[in-house]
């Protein structure tokens, strides 16, 4: 009795250990990230280095402004966006409503294909193909442009948005469905007027991870955007982002430097963002609706 | 006057064989009941006559049903479901206000001028015995309401759509008895102006508002009749089994 008892006792401090490791890195991480970052603060202000206009590092003096980082990430982020959500939401209605069986199957197999494919790939096959395509058609001098990279990304969203907006339409009591069929209501009206507005929230949350997954990726984007830290005019042009900044300049970086700690900095910066979209996306998916 | 006519029906959902040969003529303006145990194919009856058994993948059907003397099958599908409303056992509010879920299906229907779309709204609300309940606050949400108003609320939303036949399917299996006889007199009231199809698992609703009684038993109608003589001499034994309490 007394040896169950304490083997029940020992394995649920272990769980409960495993379950708080997690918790702990994070914290971990975060401590980190800021005992590093926030040293920058002692030569620039937080204002001049958010709102800062140029990323010159190693300069003399040095300029660390984000500004220009900020644009490109952002500028990059909402290409895709506009590029993978209604084709992310429009394919998730298909496989979800429309697709037979058989080729549900098969689209959804294609789309964790897609989610598989390692992101220097997609960058390298942008590279090759995209680059070149971007600079001939608009007749530009490089192809490697935010729009390339906004494309690329928007492949790499995809996946996240399509599988967990087709889980929230599909989780849409069959009932609703009924009710709308039953007062007269064709396939597209009931997918409009019910079927969306009721799984909007999962929809939201969909949209928002995939964003996530944007905002964070670095390999992809640095290959194809042209790392130019300009505040960008157009979507035509070179941009540098936030999360390309430090994968390139991490090892050139004097450990214990402005730079070194700069980078750091920028580091907080993104974590926070994501950190804010990732709140936002959880906000909707457990909210209740009405 | 006959509004639908069924001819030796047989129904399949893949290998189970639903519905039965099953024969029946309801009449325009009649409320006819439909009683039975459960998995009798009740309820596969009455979604055949809105063709929301469509919706099963696997469904099968052969034999004759028509609707004011045309085939069900040739009429547009979304105009019969028009024509057919349906109310379901659980009240199934869509998360709009009171006004919005009534005005829902009107609107769909391609009617956009907001004083007619009122007037209708308050004309169903009203057929549907729940305008005195909710005339201040039909802005609140659906959600609001007690069970038994959700249930007149769906019942008012299908009038909206002006049908000429409403299917009841085990509209009061949730509710309260005070609830459930006011649903029973909004449905006695609706018999005047339309045809009434209702589904219940309640033998005693069938006897207090039904003007013909059904009895279905394993996909097969054994019984139809003048309600009064399914309750005190039907011509089978089970369904004298099935009204007493005896199985099911």
């Amino acid at each position: 009795m007394a040896i169950r008892k304490i083997k029940e006792f020992a394995i649920e401090k272990l769980i409960l250990i495993c379950g708080l490791a997690s918790i702990f890195f994070v914290v971990l991480i975060f401590l980190f990230l800021t005992k590093e970052g926030l040293s920058v603060f002692k030569t620039v202000t937080p204002f001049s280095f958010l709102f800062g206009k140029s990323w010159y590092p190693i300069s003399e003096p040095a300029q660390l402004g984000i500004l220009p980082l900020i644009c490109g990430s952002l500028l990059v982020t909402l290409g895709a966006a506009i590029i993978s959500i209604p084709i992310g939401v429009a394919c998730a209605v298909y496989i979800a409503e429309i697709a037979p069986g058989k080729i549900k199957e098969i689209l959804k197999a294609g789309i964790e294909l897609l989610a598989a494919i390692p992101s220097v790939v997609l960058g390298f096959i942008g590279m090759v193909t995209l680059v070149p395509w971007v600079k001939t058609t608009f007749n530009l001098p490089t192809g490697l442009t935010a729009l390339s990279g906004s494309i690329i990304l928007a492949f790499m969203a995809m996946p996240t948005i399509v599988s967990i907006a087709e889980d929230a339409l599909y989780s849409v009591p069959k009932s609703y469905k009924e009710g709308a069929f039953a007062l007269g209501a064709t396939h597209w009206q009931t997918i409009y007027r019910v079927l969306l507005p009721a799984a909007s929230s999962g929809i939201v949350a969909a949209v928002m991870l995939g964003i996530g997954r944007v905002i964070g990726e670095t390999m992809a984007v640095m290959m194809i955007t042209g790392n130019a830290a300009v505040i960008p005019q157009s979507i035509l042009v070179p941009v540098r982002t936030l999360t390309a900044t430090i994968a390139a300049e991490m090892g050139e970086a004097v450990v214990g430097s402005e730079h070194y700690f700069a980078l750091f900095a920028v580091g907080i910066v993104l974590f926070i963002i994501s950190f804010i979209i990732n709140v936002t996306a959880d906000l909707f998916l457990h909210k209740r609706k009405f | 006057m006959v509004k639908f006519n069924i001819k030796n029906l047989n129904i399949w959902f893949g290998q189970i064989h639903a519905l039965k040969s099953v024969n029946v003529e309801i009449e325009a303006n009649e409320i006819l009941s439909i009683i039975g145990p459960s998995n009798s194919g009740k309820t596969s009856f009455l979604r055949m006559l809105n063709r929301l058994n469509d919706l099963h993948p696997e469904f099968k059907m052969s034999g004759w049903l028509e609707f004011d003397n045309e085939d069900i099958r040739k009429i547009n599908i979304e105009d019969l479901r028009k024509r057919v409303g349906m109310v379901f056992a659980l009240p199934l509010p869509l998360p709009l206000s009171i006004f919005d879920n009534i005005a829902y299906g009107v609107k769909m229907h391609g009617l956009k001028r907001r004083e007619r779309v009122s007037e209708i709204v308050e004309r169903s609300l009203k057929q549907a015995y729940l305008w005195d309940e909710v005339k201040d606050r039909l802005d609140v949400s659906a959600f609001k309401l007690s069970g038994g108003q959700q249930q007149r609320l769906c019942i008012a939303r299908t009038l909206a759509v002006e049908p000429e036949v409403i299917l009841f399917d085990e509209p009061c299996s949730g509710l309260d008895p005070i609830s459930t006889a006011k649903v029973e007199e909004a449905m006695l009231k609706l018999k005047k102006d339309y045809t009434i199809v209702l589904v219940t698992n309640n033998v005693k609703q069938a006897a207090r508002v039904g003007d013909r009684t059904a009895f279905f038993l394993s996909g097969e109608l054994v019984e139809l009749d003048k309600t009064e003589k399914i309750f005190t001499a039907p011509a089978d034994q089970r369904t004298d089994g099935y009204i007493r309490g005896k199985f099911g």
